[in-house]
């Protein structure tokens, strides 16, 4: 039997075969160190990793409520100040905590400017109930209470721009990242800790059981989303977006047709009309951010 | 088992749970065709892939769920998923 003992995330938790949010908890613990502190909300992360009590998290770890995330997080941070202690506190939960349940005391605590990092592993949905949609769930997306049939093309709301929100509070440094590209993750990680004040990374954790595909595609499922533009990996460092991840797109479909979720733009007939709506949102992300990669013509310019 | 103040539970006991009975697939891992880059120990959800005294890697059976997501990114095809007979 293989020692693990330099994993400060233990193996043995309860998620899925392939998930994109264990690998998060993973390389989370691999930029802190030990020397953290980590407030978790509910959620798939919270009940795979801490059946108690049995935890697999080896450093000090505390449960919070969705609503009170980023208040429990203010409260050590402080805590930890006034006793002149140096760990790093971070505050992590899913997108239905961080992007509806939890936005109130995140946005108290990134106003108030505590000194901590916020992690938002980003499966889309509210997935530990039954993938019930959040205001993380992408356009047309089918979930238990958006489903697709012949009423709705389902979820019928764009994304949630988060990362611009709390970017909109003062916040030094804020991030996107991928599973797919996990020393990014790491790096990014990294440099929210190190950066005073209230910093936030957003990570895109594919989930095979509630978007539909095979646990062996997360991250191939993670690299087609921003292959496609439908998830842009940039750094904005007070307000002013400093590096963004350039690709030479795909088409949405080479995304889109993966997953169960958006089956139904596909069977029994492809619905074209949708489809160019959601082209539409990677068009515009890729606009706004600058992701196009320009490829260079081998054979010289074109003469017309 | 030993719990602390408060009844808070000791630092990672989650091995306790042997999560390799859930497995269908197995990878299994071609030392021959292994350059040793370690992208399979970097991306394994659980954390299980180690690397033996000579340098190879090798998963953990008694947690490897058989995800096969070491098998999909090995940039190398160095790794198979067989159905396992148990
Ligand atoms: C206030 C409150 N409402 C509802 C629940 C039930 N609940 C437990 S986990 C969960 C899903 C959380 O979704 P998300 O934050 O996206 O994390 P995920 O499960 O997707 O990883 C819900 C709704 C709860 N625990 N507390
Ligand atoms: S439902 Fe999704 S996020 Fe939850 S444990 Fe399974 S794969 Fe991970
Ligand atoms: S990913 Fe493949 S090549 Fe790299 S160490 Fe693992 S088995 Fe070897
Ligand atoms: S099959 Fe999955 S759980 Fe098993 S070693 Fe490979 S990545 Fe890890
Ligand atoms: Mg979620």
């Amino acid at each position: 039997m293989a020692e693990n003992s330099c994993e400060l995330f233990d193996s043995g938790h309860r998620a899925c075969g392939g998930c994109g949010a264990a690998l998060v908890s993973r390389l989370l613990l691999k930029a802190t160190g030990k020397d953290v502190i980590i407030v978790s909300a509910t959620g798939c992360m919270e009940v795979f990793s801490t059946p108690y009590p049995e935890t697999a998290w080896k450093v000090p770890w505390i449960h919070s409520l969705f609503e009170n995330n980023s208040a429990v997080a203010s409260g050590i941070e402080a805590a930890l100040k006034k006793q002149g202690r140096k760990e790093k506190v971070v505050a992590i939960g899913g997108d239905g905590s961080t992007f509806d349940i939890g936005m109130l005391c995140l946005s108290g605590a990134f106003e108030r400017g505590h000194d901590f990092t916020y992690i938002c592993y980003d499966n889309e949905a509210y997935m530990n109930t039954g993938i019930q949609r959040s205001g993380a769930t992408p356009y047309d997306a089918s979930t238990t209470t958006s489903p697709a049939g012949k009423c709705s093309k389902g979820n019928n709301r764009p994304k949630k721009d988060l990362p611009q929100i709390l970017a909109a509070h003062g916040a030094p440094y804020v991030a996107t990242a991928s599973i797919a590209y996990p020393s990014d993750v790491v790096k990014k990680i990294e440099k929210a800790l190190n950066t005073p004040g209230p910093c936030y990374v957003q990570i895109h954790a594919p989930c095979c059981t509630g978007w539909g595909f095979e646990g062996e595609k997360t991250l191939a499922i993670g690299k087609l989303a921003i292959e496609t533009g439908l998830w842009v990996n940039f750094e904005m460092e007070n307000g002013v977006v400093t590096r963004v991840k350039k690709v030479v797109r795909k088409p949405v479909e080479s995304y889109l047709k993966e997953q169960k979720r958006f089956r139904h733009l596909f069977k029994p007939k492809i619905n074209a009309e949708e489809i160019a709506k959601i082209q539409a949102i990677a068009d515009k992300n890729a606009e706004k951010y600058g992701t196009d990669l320009k490829l260079k013509s081998k054979s010289g310019p074109v003469v017309p | 088992m030993a719990l602390g103040i408060g009844c808070s539970s000791r630092p990672g006991k989650a091995g306790n749970n042997k999560t390799g009975s859930w497995r269908v697939f197995k990878p299994i891992f071609d030392h021959d065709k292994c350059t040793k880059c370690g992208m399979c120990k970097t991306i394994c959800p659980e954390g299980c892939i180690e690397e033996s005294e000579d340098d190879f890697f090798i998963p953990d059976e008694t947690y490897c769920k058989g995800c096969g997501i070491c098998a999909e990114e090995c940039p190398s095809d160095a790794i198979t998923m067989e159905q396992e007979e148990k």
